[in-house]
């Protein structure tokens, strides 16, 4: 049977990992290719590395930390932030990453998502979407959360999934830094509407939430998180024993 | 020396890295010649089966290729790698293979319950037939692998060297005397997949 898996996300910001509230308040932490290494040794499934600036700023992501994790890190990377045409992807894919994460470039020029799927593969390209409550439903927010675009969740996610993301990153603004659990109900909404892998991210607080998260929705199939194991609040071997013991298949690593 | 085929497809930069961890020098080369010289070939790839089959066949390296396994030498196949090593691919039409091992390649949708998502991507376990290869000597019956694929290979059981369980039963690897291959990605499956490397870089028979 497939596992679930345990995603750690890694913020890069010039050169460390960062975790922010809410996209803001900016924190340095420490070297991204050491965490990651260490993830993959208490048993994380995959890594994200997000360059959180690169989407407003125009920020190149640091390829060479990406280089320096491939070379030690046996386990799928995949790369977001910034990625707005075909040469992004090469250039990642080149140092290491197995996937590619697309969020506001694909806003921008929803033909990116067709092209990357066209030329590397539906499994490389990963839709990324920021979606917040509003009157009207759930509508996608760009620019690290600051701008809504007006347009509906679901339908953009369906539109992704058509022109070939072979994954769906559902990051919900409503509980992201909130720590107090998954957005249940919009990953809901989400998993109806898309026959492709959905990765739940934003909310997590404590082990409790991943167990929570794929207990009530079997059609969730991973959860992402930083802070919540940056800062130790939740160790991965530990939180997959207790997922393991709870009837959640996952996959775990020997000591 | 082990010679990774580059045809422009695939994380090489990951294969070469998994393969420097377990103390391995691998050349990445688009040399048809370069295959010949090497004691050991690994296929890799990515994508879409008839591009792929096509690069292959006008760089020469498909020549190489079945003329190194011919000569013996232990060859993998890495996800769409070890697609290529069957007679055909049925993906956007049909597109002819290597032809190292019968069977074609198929859509997985066709083999499991609708109720499943496609692609297969992330980490499930292998199961191993009685008579397992010494590709899998260092690994377990249900040690899990990562996974990421809408095709897999359909072929005769005698060449299904793995398999594994996702709403049906899927190939994970076959095996024909030397020439081995693997759908899933050793390279990203962690020390499990280091295990599968280092057996297939080793001295000693693969079959």
């Amino acid at each position: 049977m497939i596992t679930k898996r345990i995603i750690p996300c890694l913020d890069v910001r010039d050169g460390q990992v960062v975790k922010g509230k809410n996209f803001t308040d900016l924190r340095e932490l420490c070297s991204p290719a050491e965490l990651a290494e260490r993830y993959s040794r208490e048993g994380a499934d995959e890594l994200v590395f997000y360059d959180i600036t690169a989407s407003h700023e125009g920020r190149k992501l640091f390829t060479d930390i990406l280089r320096e994790t491939a070379r030690r890190v046996f386990i799928p990377l995949t790369v977001g932030g910034g990625i707005s045409q075909l040469a992004d992807f090469e250039r990642v894919l080149d140092c290491g990453a197995d996937k590619v994460s697309v969020n506001s470039g694909a806003i921008r020029d929803p033909d990116l998502i067709a092209q990357a799927a066209r030329r590397y593969g539906d499994q490389c390209v990963v839709l990324s979407v920021d979606a917040r409550r509003t009157a009207s439903g759930y509508r996608v927010f760009a620019k690290g959360g600051r701008e809504d675009t007006g347009l509906d969740a679901i339908a953009w996610i369906r539109r992704g999934v058509a022109l070939g993301a072979g994954e769906i990153v559902l990051n919900s603004i409503d509980t992201d830094g909130v720590k107090g659990g998954f957005d249940l109900e919009m990953l809901s909404a989400v998993c109806q509407a898309v026959s492709v892998p959905v990765i739940a991210s934003g909310g997590a607080g404590c082990a409790e939430d991943f167990l929570t998260l794929f207990r009530t929705l079997p059609r969730v199939d991973a959860g992402l998180a930083a802070s919540v194991f940056h800062y130790g609040q939740v160790e991965i071997r530990t939180l997959k024993a207790s997922l393991k013991s709870a009837g959640i298949p996952v996959r775990e690593v020997e000591i | 020396m082990i010679a990774i085929v580059d045809y422009g497809v695939g994380n090489l930069f990951s294969l070469q890295s998994s393969l420097a961890a377990i103390g391995q020098t691998a050349q990445v080369t688009g040399d048809p010649d370069a295959l010949l010289r090497a004691d050991r070939v690994i296929l890799p790839g990515v994508g879409a089966f008839g591009d792929a089959a096509d690069k292959l066949r006008t760089t020469g390296l498909a020549e190489s290729v079945i003329l190194a396994a011919r000569a013996g030498k232990p060859l993998l196949g890495i996800c769409l790698g070890m697609q290529l090593l069957l007679e055909r691919g049925t993906e956007y039409g049909v597109h002819p293979g290597l032809g190292l091992i019968p069977g074609e390649v198929r859509p997985i949708a066709e083999t499991i319950s609708p109720q499943a998502k496609i692609p297969h991507i992330g980490w499930n376990a292998l199961r191993f037939p009685e008579n397992r290869s010494p590709l899998f000597r260092g690994v377990k019956d249900g040690d899990f692998v990562y996974f990421v694929h809408s095709f897999h290979g359909v072929t005769d059981k005698a060449w299904v060297a793995a398999t594994v369980d996702y709403w049906g039963t899927l190939t994970a690897a076959v095996q024909r005397e030397n020439v081995c291959g693997c759908q899933f990605h050793p390279e990203k499956s962690g020390e499990v997949g280091l295990r599968v490397l280092r057996a297939f870089c080793e001295e000693g028979a693969l079959w």
